[in-house]
């Protein structure tokens, strides 16, 4: 354990400080961009720093939350500045202050030519709505990170997108804010539910604390509201059309933690929130979410396969593999609770991945329709071996990372023996989603890398040193997750342990 | 011995994964055509090894043993280490697989010299082998499919290792779709393993097996076929066979190491390693045995009529192996083992000769070529010997394995099996015959070609001979004598159907009698095709004329390609095109419709703010009684809280 250095005794609330710290001299300096990129850089790698000491004080094994900070805000309200990580966030945490570091320093290498100041003060506004999301134990202090995570994206895609951007941010906002707007009505009726008068509160240790607070009517309700929320931002089939089209307009760093770290807040908002606050009325609603996810790893595997944009393939991809998540988390046992929270860390560093490396191939050719491509294999052999083990993993190869966790949640799967039918259904089923996932993503990696390269892209060269640092993590990360997941299973699994005893604890009771 | 050599097992993967590191970082700027030497440096250390491990294993007498190296995945009740078994079965097949695969490296120095390729070559070709290696040390399902997916991998680079030709990439893809295909088989199988047995473990799984198939037979059956699909895939037999015949499109020494040491035989091995489960499976050993024999016959009858040499191998392997199925399927897995063993030396012998001539002639196309064995001697005489193998002539190696399954077949019940396994002897015959005679003999019938053919040089053809000495004393020196042989000793306590049950002894009268009808089966198949092609070729047409309809079946391989890759693949696109379709139009139809409503609704609602007061106040009063009734409602307690 790292302490000694007092300000270290608070990292959670540091992190949520650094990045506002960094935008004050970038507002100084918003119109020199060369300066703009440093602080930024500069901002966001000390930020990694902070939340890799975080993540060595955390103590291993523990269910528990820590580093718990907790201060009255709005005391007439109940509303507390709380926060904390466990098991399922701490980890979720430091991706985010990755993928963050690595999507500015992309950005710094060139991407992002105009406005470069305010589109790094966008960017870490947004880190720290992504890490308040995941750190914030208090409903109301979730719920305005939850929408911190918004603005700033609205803006990334709305100024910095492409051609049909202000089409792709509207429904992007229009989609979220409707979920987010449910949510808060719900959180407002938690807040009224809680208790009498006086001991009302939103905070999350409280309220998970002793037996349920929540009569089985309201929670049935109140579940929906949340759930849909966050179906909506994870997303689940039938909410997830807004994905596409925002990911197409997005610019590549937006589209990393798009990918990485904004839809991870719709599953960690299920197993954090919904889940163990609501248990009975997930019992409600648990088969149709099962049914949902089998659903999206198939649907949108197959969508995926007839793409003709890079982006939207990969995208329709991030529906299925998220599908996955989903369906770990809601046959409600150890194996798929785990084998979901490892696949939310993959899919952010192996999704943000073939993000970073579809932009790489679009600054170059200028170019994403698959048709328009072709034959970069011989010719950029660098990009191909960091783009074929991305695409690898993505598909589950063993060894890597996306494996584990989708063989977990398939185990996990099996075990359900609720209802409408048992997971020997469900999961052989979704398994199916395996091959499927092999098919649309080694025929995109043929019609993109093999074949005879075009003479007009025999001249632009392979990786530059700047595109390799910002991948060289990402593919380590890829290796040893799949190689050596036990330490991060060791992390994860109390925590999840924990959230699944809440919502199971209760499921005896019958709804009526 | 001082030193404990079982210990150091994960070195025998261990090695050529290293190779393949250096090689995958340092070859294309550096290394260069070095890559090849120092891929089969680490393969000649890993099968040195290997061998050291094998003699290691007999000499302790068969005791196997876990050598554990991490936890790999353990999440509540569910465990799996990173953990080799040492024992009999894996021992034989690490000796197998390394040797094989360090021959098949040295030959390739040569054949790959001049391809520009060449470190990504000496990159996936060692990484091939730590695959493999890694599947048959495995201690559980879960790091054996590390390896069985790792070698799918391998395979898919290196089939499509000329990607910018579309054959290539075609023959890749399809190889790993089927594969992925197959291992959805084996993910089920293993999953449901774990859950009847609560372990992946091999020993542990096996102990309970007994118990559990008196209570839960039909889960027993269920699992046992979940992995037969899975070993179909992997192992080329019907239904998921056709993408080994087009995985002749990588390099040459590709074909030989995927045919004879790695990939296709880890299907036989998964069977023979499963054989308690496969023991108790009831119908599932019939499915096995019946899926063998078909393939068998239906790949060989395919391999008569192929012009292509490569094909003629790869359809033969595929029939060979459905013979190693069909041993699996009687309930004689050691036989099976057996067979897969001199197949190896045989088969790799086959492909590295047909490497040859490809490299001497550069073409594949056995109508134009002949009498090569006046410029190929070496090439010739290894190629005649691994061909009588195949042919099962004795004393060779080919003779005593597939002797011991056709055998099995007959003294256990399945007469019917057993014609199939002499017919498909037959057949095995003649085509190897046609393919001797078309490639080496007669007259050269491209005369451009032969002039420029030449022997291959020393690195090429050192391999070939070693092979070669395996191909003729493998049989002798691991089976004989027949069903008692120094392999069924030594498989004994790990493979066998009935453990712990003493083998009856061998009924020596009725072997020699079996023999002897698949030797007069060989030998009349060896007629037919001398009769056939050494004098002339014959004319094509008048073959088809004669043979009319079958000949145009055989020609066109039954049409399974045609059904696999047009209509499976265009109804494919079909489902897949109407699913986007579906999301394009009515999902997101209906958002975009929905802010359409909105969009109405809106506009609509600007014509109520019409700036008169007494509207508002109107409204005022309406919102004031809602919110008056909905208290109510509250402090009545008739709107639940």
């Amino acid at each position: 354990m790292i302490t000694g250095t007092p300000i270290l005794d608070h990292s959670l609330t540091l992190l949520l400080v650094i990045p506002l710290v960094g935008i004050l001299p970038l507002l100084a300096f918003i119109k020199d961009a060369r300066a703009a990129k440093q602080v930024a850089i500069v901002t966001t790698f000390a930020e990694l720093v902070v939340s890799l000491v975080m993540l060595a004080q955390f103590r291993v094994g523990e269910a528990g939350f820590q580093m718990v900070e907790s201060v009255a805000w709005l005391p007439s309200l109940g509303i507390r500045y709380e926060v904390g990580v466990d098991g399922i966030s701490v980890l979720l945490v430091v991706l985010t202050t990755l993928l963050t570091f690595i999507s500015v320093l992309y950005s710094s290498g060139g991407a992002i030519k105009q406005r470069v100041g305010e589109f790094m003060v966008a960017f870490l506004l947004l880190e720290v709505g992504m890490v308040g999301v995941f750190i914030a134990l208090d409903l109301f202090l979730f719920y305005v990170m939850f929408e911190l995570m918004l603005i700033p994206m609205y803006l990334i895609i709305g100024i910095w997108g492409g051609t049909r951007r202000v089409y792709a941010t509207l429904k992007f906002v229009l989609f979220t804010l409707a979920g987010s707007l449910l949510m808060l009505v719900a959180i407002v009726a938690v807040y009224l539910n809680s208790g009498p008068a006086g001991s009302r509160t939103l905070s999350f240790p409280d309220l998970i604390a002793g037996p349920t607070r929540f009569a089985p009517e309201f929670q049935v309700w109140a579940f929906l509201a949340f759930a849909l929320a966050f179906a909506i931002k994870l997303p689940m089939v039938p909410f997830h059309t807004w994905l596409p089209d925002a990911h197409v307009e997005a610019p590549t760093a937006g589209s990393i933690v798009l990918a990485g770290i904004l839809l991870k807040a719709g599953g960690y908002g299920l197993i954090r929130f919904a889940l163990p606050l609501f248990p009975i009325g997930a019992q409600v609603w648990l088969p149709i979410v099962i049914v949902l996810s089998v659903v999206a790893i198939l649907y949108g595997a197959m969508v995926s396969t007839v793409q003709k944009d890079l982006k939207k393939l990969i995208a329709y991809s991030s529906v299925a593999h998220m599908g996955f998540v989903t369906l770990g988390l809601f046959v409600l046992n150890t194996q798929g609770g785990v084998g979901a929270v490892l696949q939310m860390l993959n899919h952010g560093v192996v999704t943000g991945a073939l993000f970073l490396f579809v932009g790489i191939e679009y600054e170059k050719t200028h170019r994403r329709q698959i048709a328009d491509l072709g034959g970069f294999a011989n010719h950029w052999p660098l990009y191909t071996g960091f783009f074929g083990i991305f695409v690898l993993a993505s598909l589950g190869l063993p060894g890597l990372n996306g494996f584990v966790g989708e063989f977990l949640v398939l185990l996990g799967t099996f075990r359900y023996g609720g209802q409408p039918i048992s997971g020997l259904l469900w999961g052989p089923l979704a398994a199916i989603g395996v091959i499927l996932a092999a098919i649309y993503l080694l025929w995109m990696f043929q019609r993109v890398m093999y074949g005879p390269v075009r003479e007009a892209y025999k001249a632009l060269p392979d990786l530059t040193p700047i595109e390799v640092a910002c991948a060289a993590p990402l593919l380590v990360l890829t290796i040893l997750m799949g190689v050596f997941p036990q330490p991060l299973i060791a992390i994860i699994q109390p925590s999840v342990d924990r959230m699944l005893a809440l919502a199971g604890a209760t499921i005896t009771v019958a709804v009526h | 011995m001082s030193v404990d050599v079982v210990g150091l097992v994960w070195l025998v993967p261990g090695i050529p994964l290293a190779a393949a590191i250096v090689n995958g970082l340092f070859g294309r700027r550096w290394l260069h055509r070095t890559t090849g030497v120092i891929a089969s440096v680490a393969l000649g250390l890993s099968a040195a090894l290997g061998l050291a491990i094998f003699f290691a294993v007999l000499a302790s007498g068969g005791q196997p043993r876990v050598v554990t190296l991490y936890e790999w995945i353990g999440v509540g009740d569910f465990r799996v280490d990173t953990a080799a078994l040492v024992d009999p079965l894996s021992a034989t097949m690490v000796a197998v697989v390394a040797g094989i695969s360090f021959l098949i490296h040295i030959f390739s120095i040569g054949y790959m010299e001049h391809d520009r390729g060449i470190h990504r070559f000496f990159t996936w070709l060692p990484l091939f082998v730590f695959f493999m290696l890694t599947l048959v040390l495995a201690d559980n399902y879960l790091l054996m499919f590390v390896g069985w997916e790792g070698v799918g991998l391998c395979s898919y680079l290196l089939i499509g290792f000329w990607f910018e030709k579309p054959a290539p990439y075609t023959a890749a893809n399809k190889a790993f779709w089927m594969n992925r295909i197959g291992d959805w088989g084996f993910t089920i199988g293993t999953i449901l393993t774990f859950l009847t047995f609560g372990s992946l473990n091999f020993h542990e799984v096996f102990d309970k097996v007994a118990g559990v198939a008196q209570t839960q037979p039909l889960t027993i059956t269920f699992i046992a076929l979940a992995f037969f699909l899975g070993a179909t895939g992997k192992s080329a037999q019907l239904p998921l066979y056709s993408w080994l015949p087009d995985a002749m499109e990588g390099p040459t020494p590709v074909s030989a190491l995927i045919h004879a040491a790695t990939m296709v035989t880890a299907g036989v091995y998964l069977v023979a390693r499963s054989t308690p489960i496969f023991a108790d499976a009831g119908s599932a050993l019939v499915v096995v045995g019946i899926v063998g024999a078909v393939t068998a016959l239906f790949a060989a009858t395919i391999a008569l009529v192929q012009v292509d040499i490569k094909r003629v191998l790869a359809y033969s392997t595929v029939s060979q192996l459905g013979y190693m199925f069909l041993a699996c399927g009687v309930g004689a897995p050691i036989a099976a083992i057996f067979h897969l063993a001199t197949h190896a030396f045989f088969k790799a012998l086959l492909f590295l000769g047909s490497g040859s001539v490809i490299h001497a002639t550069e073409e594949q196309d056995m109508r134009r070529m002949g009498g090569l064995r006046r410029k190929m001697p070496i090439t010739y005489w290894t190629f005649l010997l691994a061909g009588g193998a195949l042919a099962a002539i004795p004393p060779l190696a080919g003779f005593w394995s597939k002797d011991e399954i056709v055998g099995a077949a007959f003294t256990s019940g399945h007469q019917i099996l057993w014609s199939v396994g002499i017919g498909t002897g037959l057949l095995t015959a003649f085509y190897t015959t046609r393919m001797i005679y078309l490639t080496f003999h007669g007259e050269p019938r491209d005369h451009h070609l032969y002039d420029h053919a030449h022997e291959s040089p020393p690195v090429m053809t050192v391999p070939l001979m070693l092979l070669a000495a395996g191909a003729v004393l493998a049989g002798l020196v691991l089976g004989f004598p027949p069903d008692a042989g120094f392999i069924h000793r030594f498989l004994a306590g790990v493979v066998s159907a009935e453990a712990g049950q003493q083998p009856e002894a061998p009924n020596y009268v009725l072997i020699a009698v079996l023999a002897a009808v698949a030797v007069v089966a060989a030998l009349i198949g060896i007629g037919i095709g001398y009769a056939m092609y050494a004098r002339r070729r014959p004319d094509p047409a008048a073959v088809s004329r004669a043979a009319g309809p079958i000949y145009t079946l055989l020609v066109n391989k039954y049409f399974v390609d045609e059904l696999y890759d047009h209509r499976i693949i265009d109804g494919g696109r079909a489902l897949f095109g109407a699913a986007w379709a579906f999301d394009a139009h009515i999902i997101d139809g209906i958002v975009d419709r929905l802010a359409w409503l909105t969009a109405l609704i809106g506009s609509g609602l600007r014509r109520v703010q019409t700036g008169v007061v007494g509207n508002y106040a109107l409204s005022i009063a309406a919102g004031l009684l809602v919110l008056i009734v909905v208290y109510g409602g509250y402090a009545t307690g008739m709107l639940h809280r």
